[in-house]
């Protein structure tokens, strides 16, 4: 098959509406190839519903799906390339870990059993007992194995991490972007554990009540806002004419989160009248523009004002 | 381990680090660098990003690629680090010492003489070693 620049996974003007709740409300997105994506959003913003349609695994109310330029609905050969591991994902009851990576392996043909074992070990899993018996933990651990080792084109996790503590996050963090860098592929990952895997996303997207707020490049985002501290007056002028994302005050000291990105100009002029600049995490910057968006609602997003 | 932090640009980060360790010598000129995947694990930040952080010197010249081996430190590139460096000096360093020595009503002299002292403090710890 001849190289395309297609993208790996594109929707338009996707609507999906559950009686009489629109859970997507005109969602257009494409997602390169060989990137990871984090799809970020509140609860009941949309993600796990988007993320089961660009799984091919879900069938929107409106608008269009294609993966790998086709549509997944008409082609098996598209979602044997697909895996979707959703945040409560199930098996059949009787089933063992060992049991469920033997039908992904005959599913996926990219399986690695070599990686399926390692992690295994990583995570402690006692893959002969039924699946039924496991914590909520070593359910996750079966359901991020999978995806790894699936090895798919399009990987697709849903917050695949409730009930893994701390040390089993960083694994499956560590162990994605070993795999990851040796075997590119798309990867959308939904979590609510910014701060945790910020540095992994190449890409950004966030979603809030069905559509998007936010679709950028991490690392564009990162450095286009600033918290301006001190005095509430010399704050006042300074931050005039900026988009303000958030506003914090105690007594006459103001913080304000705006959406710039200072010069050293202006760097040096906060810094000669007082005034203290600090850069926001991806995280507060998901936050902010999350909560700014609820509060106007029909306000620009920030997504148009980047440009 | 945790250089890296998140709110600032990733790629923009690794560039820094890798200059940081070229002017300590750790990397030295002609010596070979770690390939993107390695600075992706080592920091667990995307490959993509490293690989941006790295272009980012090859563009300036501190970096050079051999094709099929990889990349390597340029020579020269530890004095155009140095004298980059240098020329930020004052704006990175002295004016905030400026700044805050006003603000707590220390002056020129006393600054100066502060300034002596922890330089012959610093030369002394030097010669120990």
């Amino acid at each position: 098959m001849a190289p395309t620049s297609a993208p790996a996974i594109e929707v338009r003007n996707l609507t999906k509406t559950y009686r009489d709740a629109n859970a997507l409300d005109g969602v257009s997105l494409a997602l390169e190839e060989n990137r990871i994506y984090g799809l970020l959003g509140r609860n009941g913003a949309g993600k796990t519903t988007l993320m089961s349609i660009l799984a091919g695994q879900g069938y929107p109310t409106g608008g269009q799906v294609l993966i790998h330029g086709r549509n997944p609905y008409e082609n098996d050969s598209t979602l044997a390339r697909i895996c979707f591991i959703r945040e409560s994902q199930r098996y059949p009851d009787d089933f063992s870990p060992h049991q469920a990576f033997k039908a992904a392996a005959l599913f996926f043909a990219n399986w690695d059993q070599e990686l399926a074992e390692r992690l295994i070990e990583d995570f402690n899993l006692p893959t002969r007992r039924r699946i039924k018996k496991l914590s909520r933990g070593q359910l996750s651990a079966v359901g991020v194995i999978i995806g790894m080792a699936a090895r798919a084109e399009v990987t697709v996790f849903d917050e695949p991490y409730l009930g893994l503590d701390a040390v089993a996050r960083q694994i499956f963090y560590d162990r994605l972007v070993e795999d990851y860098a040796l075997h590119p592929r798309t990867i959308v990952l939904s979590s609510h554990l910014i701060d945790e895997i910020a540095n992994l996303l190449e890409h950004v997207v966030v979603i809030d009540k069905g559509r998007i707020l936010l679709d950028e490049d991490a690392d564009t985002l990162r450095g286009s806002a600033v918290a301006v501290t001190g005095n509430q007056d010399k704050v006042a002028s300074f931050i005039d004419g900026y988009r303000v994302l958030h506003r914090d005050s105690l007594g006459s000291l103001a913080s304000v989160t705006i959406q710039a990105r200072l010069g050293a100009t202006q760097r040096a002029m906060a810094a000669e009248i007082g005034l203290e600049l600090s850069p926001v995490p991806l995280q507060q910057l998901v936050v902010r523009t999350t909560m700014s968006a609820q509060a106007e609602p029909h306000g620009d997003h920030y997504q148009e004002a980047l440009k | 381990m945790s250089a890296i932090d998140d709110s600032r640009p990733i790629f923009l980060q690794i560039a820094e680090l890798i200059e940081s360790e070229i002017v300590a010598g750790t990397m030295a000129e002609e010596a070979q660098v770690p390939s993107t995947n390695e600075f992706a694990v080592y920091y667990r930040i995307n490959p993509a990003t490293a690989a941006k952080g790295v272009n980012l010197l090859v563009e300036s010249g501190i970096l050079y690629k051999k094709r099929g081996i990889g990349m390597f430190v340029a020579t020269g590139a530890r004095d155009q680090l140095l004298g980059k460096r240098r020329s930020a000096f004052a704006a990175q360093y002295i004016q905030p010492l400026a700044r805050e020595a006003r603000k707590l009503g220390i002056d020129a002299e006393t600054l100066a003489s502060m300034v002596r002292q922890s330089l012959a403090a610093e030369s002394a710890e030097g010669s120990v070693r």
